[in-house]
């Protein structure tokens, strides 16, 4: 009961007034850290977005920071999440920054995009103060008991790492995106400048897709890429679905065997096989074909795709088939009218995986394929990457090539993240 | 009963057996065949004759003499092609007058046999005619009818030539063992760093909040999308003369001049008085790498966070147990199963890598992988079986690391 008593007085000290404490201290810390970060953040954005970059003044929205995290600090965990107290750090936060910059909050004069640097300042403070707020959570402003400063901690922590992961992983993609949207001179003169040109209308805009299709015939990659991806899911299926239920429920001698070996051929390095594939293939004259390319990619997803169904397969409970078996259902019959509706779900997931595999695949239809005219989206963006294509072509083929394989993830999912973790995993 | 089962269960897994055996454990076995053998890319054509053939002199009246000339060739520079023939039809209206001794005519049926022709066998014969007037009714061209070649070229691929050379030239090059170093490197670091990475995005999305779903479908992109759009991507962006991260980071005046991160092979760094090598592009592969690939074990270690029952951190709690002696005590050790399964697989996964390294810097740079050298040794110095050689041992090497694997992972039930 001892124990039960500490957490309520926890949650009950006193809150009396301001109180210059450890606990206004980390919070004057979290402040600190929560402008520069935002600072970064945000004045980077503003560079990229409007074209006019300057060194983001960090040095500056950090002591900004420091007195409104200090100030939400000392008012203690209560009266922190009002809109008056964070609306006075707010100004705080503002005005310390125009001080200390001399009224220039990003680094760039006034007349440089000042509709957008107002913007850019608004979401500044409103993100470092509400992200400060956040983080401090509710430690008082005087003495902090351990598990509170580690519970702020963390969710300082975390907050940063929102922050990175976030900007790691968006940055790239948006940066793909705007600079296949722009042009050669553009990219040359100021590469920081990632501003869309509204004013040239989207034919200018989109132009570089647009002479994709028309003259690097990326509209036949496209349906070449589509083509063979669904038909190696289709075959893999074919293949993987009776290999996976003979395995997960008929008995004979070498099961274990056969499902471990599975998954040793799984591991089996694509880079191992493309000699003699590559030697064969060039005899039989299969090598510059789509037809060379529908037999390697298959054979090299059954083994995953077995495997992940497999693992669904013995998860459905064998007494609904041996019922459909007492009812007269051949095994054929139990497996299409009993095991297939039920496992579903896996078949989703399995037919996405693999999917995906051949539609990002590179090393095979790089060797391969030779004819421009049965090019695979990979193969044709590589086919850009070089000194005469400009390279928004380049980042206009990346963003052609990924958005349909996003579309269909994100569509589906939930399917996918249940596959890759069921199957896998047991392993 | 039983005996049905296995009969089934074979005619099942049947199609799935042989399509694996065919393309995968077949050119496993050739990779080993092709290791041992000298043959270059050039050789995957077999040696060949050539024959064509063409109408000199003019045809313009009878008793005209004209040439019916042949030229054979060798296709392959090297090697022979064994007791190589031809046969063909002289058009109508011609009368042979001078025979090369090595034909034959009957009626209008030439036949020539030529013998074995050495590489790079050029020569060309004529066999002088004389025009009747049933060529001048009906001129026809002496390339109507396409001389038959018969002869056999030497596949270096199925005869019986051996080398060892090929393995000589792998280990005996200087750059082997730096490249295998740099494999290892490569391959403990991405997969450390994806492993890490991964732990710290799913402890961010452990608990619920809005938005959370935004972001793990935001944090699974750089695995979902196409290699060759992330590594073009990564490329521009870390250029070193209109690259946006360069000239960000030159603006903000972290760097003097702007890095060239894949085509730097290391920079000397001082650390208390301590000067080593930092190798740049090796360590900007192993941090895409770990870009590309902390999805996957983000997925895993969140799936396995969830299903760690709440109870225990309850009466943690209960015992005053602080929110990082929580993760260190309670969340570490119930994820270190699942850590250790990802790391192997990822290290093989990894190890198994191609084509990241291949788009980022084909291998310049000190970045020079087992798998990048395959390729370098077969195609880029079109020397097959060198490439095949690495490749066997890619595969010994892994055969050790799956042996490792399957020594450490949990058994299955029953297995």
């Amino acid at each position: 009961m001892a124990t039960m008593d500490t957490t309520v007085a926890r949650n009950l000290e006193p809150q009396a007034g301001f109180d210059f404490g450890l606990g206004t201290l980390i919070s004057a810390g979290i402040g600190a850290l929560a402008g520069a970060v935002v600072m970064i953040v945000v004045g980077v954005t503003l560079g990229l977005v409007t074209g006019e970059f300057a060194a983001p003044p960090a040095g500056a929205a950090a002591l900004a920071g420091l007195l409104a995290g200090a100030y939400l600090g000392s008012v203690g965990p209560v009266s922190r999440q009002t809109r008056r107290a964070q609306l006075i750090a707010g100004a705080l936060l503002v005005v310390i920054l125009a001080l200390a910059t001399f009224a220039a909050p990003f680094g760039l004069g006034l007349d440089q995009a000042p509709v957008a640097q107002l913007v850019a300042l608004a979401i500044f403070a409103s993100l470092t103060i509400v992200g400060t707020a956040l983080m401090i959570g509710d430690i008082p402003s005087g003495a902090v008991s351990r598990y509170k400063r580690e519970e702020a901690f963390i969710r300082v922590m975390k907050g940063l790492g929102y922050v990175i992961f976030t900007v790691m992983v968006a940055l790239p993609f948006y940066v793909m995106v705007m600079t296949s949207l722009k042009n050669q001179s553009e990219l040359l003169a100021n590469p920081l400048d990632l501003s869309i040109d509204l004013s040239q209308g989207a034919a200018g805009l989109f132009s570089s897709y647009y002479e994709l299709f028309t003259q690097f015939n990326f509209g036949r990659y496209l349906l070449v890429s589509f083509i063979v991806s669904t038909l190696t899911v289709i075959l893999t299926l074919a293949f993987s679905i009776p290999g996976a239920y003979a395995v997960a429920r008929l008995r004979f001698k070498g099961r274990q065997a056969f499902a471990r070996s599975i998954l040793l051929i799984y591991m089996v390095p694509a880079i191992v096989l493309v000699i003699p594939l590559y030697a064969v293939f060039s005899q039989l004259g299969l090598r510059n074909s789509l037809l060379g390319l529908l037999i390697v990619y298959p054979a090299t997803t059954v083994p995953v795709a077995l495997y992940m169904l497999k693992g669904y397969f013995e998860g459905l409970p064998a007494e609904l088939e041996e019922a459909g078996l007492m009812d007269g259902l051949s095994r054929f019959g139990v497996i299409v009218k009993i095991t297939l509706p039920l496992a579903l779900p896996a078949i989703a997931s399995v037919s996405l995986y693999v999917f995906m595999i051949a539609w990002n695949e590179f090393l095979f239809a790089f060797m391969f394929l030779d004819d421009p005219s049965i090019f695979t989206l990979s193969r044709g963006v590589v086919s850009l990457n070089s000194s005469e294509v400009p390279r928004q072509h380049l980042m206009a083929g990346a963003v052609v090539a990924t958005v349909p394989v996003l579309v269909v993830f994100l569509w589906l999912e939930r399917f996918l993240v249940a596959g890759l973790t069921a199957g896998s995993v047991k392993g | 009963m039983q005996k049905r089962e296995a009969k089934l269960a074979s005619g099942m897994l049947l199609p799935t057996a042989l399509i694996v055996v065919l393309v995968v454990l077949g050119p496993l076995i050739a990779n080993f065949w092709i290791s041992v053998k000298p043959v270059e890319l050039a050789d995957l054509r077999a040696p060949a004759a050539l024959v064509t053939e063409r109408l000199r002199g003019d045809a313009e009246a009878v008793g005209d003499s004209v040439e019916l000339q042949y030229r054979i060739r060798n296709s392959s520079p090297e090697r022979p092609v064994i007791s190589a023939a031809f046969t063909d039809t002289i058009p109508e209206g011609l009368t042979v007058t001078a025979l090369d001794p090595r034909c034959t005519l009957t009626g209008r049926d030439l036949s020539c046999a030529l013998g074995d022709l050495e590489g790079g066998f050029r020569e060309r014969f004529e066999l002088e005619a004389e025009v009747t007037q049933a060529f001048l009714d009906a001129p026809s061209d002496v390339r109507d009818t396409d001389p038959l070649v018969t002869g056999s070229g030497v596949n270096v691929l199925t005869n019986l030539d051996f080398t060892l050379e090929n393995f000589q030239r792998v280990f005996s090059a200087s750059e082997f063992w730096s490249v295998l170093r740099v494999t290892i490197y490569y391959t403990v670091f991405s997969t450390a760093g994806a492993l890490i990475v991964g732990l710290f995005a799913a402890q961010l999305l452990n608990t619920a909040f809005k938005g959370r779903g935004i972001l793990r479908g935001l944090f699974l992109f750089p695995y979902v999308a196409p290699v060759i759009a992330v590594a073009f991507t990564w490329l521009i962006l870390l250029d070193p003369f209109s690259g946006t991260v360069n000239a960000m980071l030159v603006e903000m005046g972290l760097i003097g001049a702007p890095i060239n991160f894949f085509g730097t092979r290391d920079v000397p760094i001082t650390i208390f008085g301590l000067t080593f090598d930092f190798p740049v592009a090796l360590s900007t592969v192993i941090a895409f790498e770990a870009w590309r690939y902390f999805p996957l074990s983000f997925l895993f270690i969140l799936a396995a966070m969830q299903s760690i029952s709440t109870e225990m951190y309850e009466a943690a709690e209960i015992d005053g147990a602080t929110p990082l002696q929580q993760f260190w005590y309670l969340s570490l050790p119930q994820l270190i199963g699942i850590l250790s399964v990802l790391f192997l697989l990822r290290f093989i996964w990894t190890f198994n890598k191609f084509d990241d390294i291949f788009l980022l810097t084909g291998g310049a740079a000190g970045t020079r992988t087992l798998t990048v050298q395959v390729y370098e040794q077969g195609f880029a110095l079109s020397n097959l079986g060198a490439g095949a050689a690495v490749a066997v041992v890619v595969f010994f090497v892994l055969l050790a690391f799956a042996l490792a694997f399957f020594r450490f992972s949990p058994k299955e039930g029953g297995a």
